[in-house]
C-alpha cells in the first residue's frame, strides 16, 4: 500500500521538476517550484524523516515560493532584447 | 547548442544515478553509520541530554557547530542581499496613489502636490493598482496570532515533537509576511522594520555564540552545556536540555528576522517603499 505513495509522489516529483524547468512562464515556474517543494516534503515524510519534511514545508514549499515570486513581481512580463 | 546541453546534461544525469548504485540500501542495518553512530545517538540521548527528540539533540548539542554554522550562513545571506540591494537615497516617485476609503475612490497626486494625511479614510497605495481587499486583509488579520503562537509553540517544543529554531523562526518570519503581502509594504515596516530586523538577526547569532563562549569560560568545550549547570540550577544533563532551548531560541530569532530583511529587500528592490 505505501509503496504505491511513494511511486505517487516520485512521479509528481519528476513531473514538477521537468515543468519547473521547461516552462515559460516565470511566476508558473515559481509556483511549479512550491509544488515540488511539497511533493519533496511529502517524500520525506513518507520515508519518516518527519523534522526534515518539516523544514522543507517551511522553508522549501513556504518562504522560498514567496521570495521567488516577490523577485518575479519585479521583473517584466516580457523580455526588452 | 542545444543538443549539446542537452547531450551534457543528460550524461551527467547517467552518471549522478550511477553512482547512487554505490550507496548502501535505504534502512541497511550493516552500514558504517547504522553499526557506530546511530546506536550511540539511540542508546545515549536520553541520558546525556533529557531530551526525548533525537534530531533535536543532535543538531543542537551533539552537531552544535554545524547548525552554528548553517546560522551564519543564513546571516551572510541576509548581508550579501543588503548590500546589494539596500538604496538609501530614493528619489520621489513621480506620483503617488491615495485611496479615500469610504467612497472607493483614488487619487493620483503628482509630486510636489499636497498629500493627504494617512487616517482611517485615506490610505496610501501603491503605484500599481491594488484592489481594496478588506476580506483578505480582515482574514490575515485574524490568523497572523495564531500562526505566531505556533510558531512559539514548534520553537518551544521541540524537544518533544518535530520542529525548532528553524522551522519556528520561519514561520515567525512567515506571519510577518503575511502581513505586508495582505496589507502593504510600509504598514509592515512601520510595524516591524529594516533596522530592527537586522539587530535582531544579529541578536540571534550572538545569542548562539555567546552561549558558546560561555561554556567556555564555565571551564568546558564551546557549546559543552553542561558547564551552564550552575546558571541554570540544575544537574548537568538537565543543564543540556536547557542549553539547547536558548539556542533554539537564538536561531529562531536570526531566521526570523533573516526571512523578514530578505522578503523587505526582494519584493521593493531595496527601496522599501512599495513592494508585493
Amino acid at each position: 500500500m505505501i509503496w504505491t505513495l511513494e511511486i505517487i509522489v516520485l512521479t509528481m516529483v519528476v513531473i514538477t521538476a521537468v515543468a519547473a524547468i521547461s516552462v515559460k512562464d516565470l511566476l508558473g515556474a515559481a509556483v511549479l517550484f512550491g509544488a515540488y517543494s511539497f511533493m519533496m516534503c511529502l517524500l520525506w515524510a513518507i520515508m519518516g524523516a518527519v523534522d526534515v519534511a518539516f523544514t522543507e514545508a517551511s522553508v522549501g514549499a513556504g518562504i522560498s515560493t514567496v521570495l521567488f515570486v516577490s523577485a518575479v513581481f519585479r521583473t517584466s512580463r516580457r523580455s526588452k532584447d | 547548442m542545444k543538443t549539446v546541453e542537452k547531450i551534457i546534461v543528460l550524461l551527467f544525469g547517467c552518471f549522478l544515478i550511477y553512482c547512487t548504485f554505490d550507496f548502501p540500501d535505504w534502512s541497511d542495518p550493516g552500514t558504517p553509520a547504522s553499526t557506530h553512530v546511530s546506536p550511540y545517538y539511540i542508546e545515549k540521548t536520553l541520558t546525556d541530554t533529557a531530551v526525548p527528540n533525537m534530531v533535536t539533540a543532535i543538531l543542537a548539542d551533539y552537531r552544535g557547530f554545524d547548525t552554528l554554522f548553517e546560522t551564519i550562513v543564513i546571516f551572510t545571506a541576509v548581508i550579501a542581499c543588503f548590500l546589494l540591494l539596500r538604496q538609501y537615497k530614493i528619489d520621489e516617485p513621480v506620483a503617488r496613489m491615495y485611496r479615500h476609503i469610504p467612497t472607493g475612490t483614488t487619487f493620483r497626486i503628482k509630486s510636489g502636490g499636497k498629500y493627504p494625511r494617512e487616517s482611517a479614510d485615506f490610505e496610501r497605495i501603491d503605484l500599481q493598482y491594488v484592489p481594496y481587499g478588506v476580506v483578505v486583509k480582515t482574514t490575515c488579520r485574524k490568523i497572523i496570532p495564531f500562526v505566531q503562537l505556533f510558531a512559539l509553540y514548534v520553537i518551544a517544543h521541540g524537544h518533544h515533537s518535530p520542529g525548532g529554531g528553524f522551522q519556528g523562526g520561519v514561520i515567525l518570519g512567515a506571519s510577518v509576511i503575511v502581513f505586508a503581502i495582505s496589507h502593504n509594504l510600509r504598514s509592515a515596516t512601520h510595524r516591524l522594520g529594516d533596522k530592527i530586523a537586522a539587530v535582531l538577526c544579529t541578536l540571534g547569532v550572538f545569542i548562539y555564540t555567546a552561549t558558546g563562549v560561555l561554556c567556555m569560560l564555565l571551564g568546558d568545550n564551546f557549546l559543552d552545556y553542561s558547564a551552564l549547570a550552575p546558571i541554570f540550577g540544575t544537574d548537568p544533563v538537565m543543564a543540556r536540555s536547557h542549553g539547547i532551548l536558548v539556542v533554539e531560541i537564538g536561531v529562531g530569532l536570526a531566521v526570523m528576522a533573516a526571512m523578514i530583511s530578505l522578503y523587505y529587500n526582494v519584493s521593493s528592490a531595496g527601496k522599501l517603499d512599495e513592494g508585493l
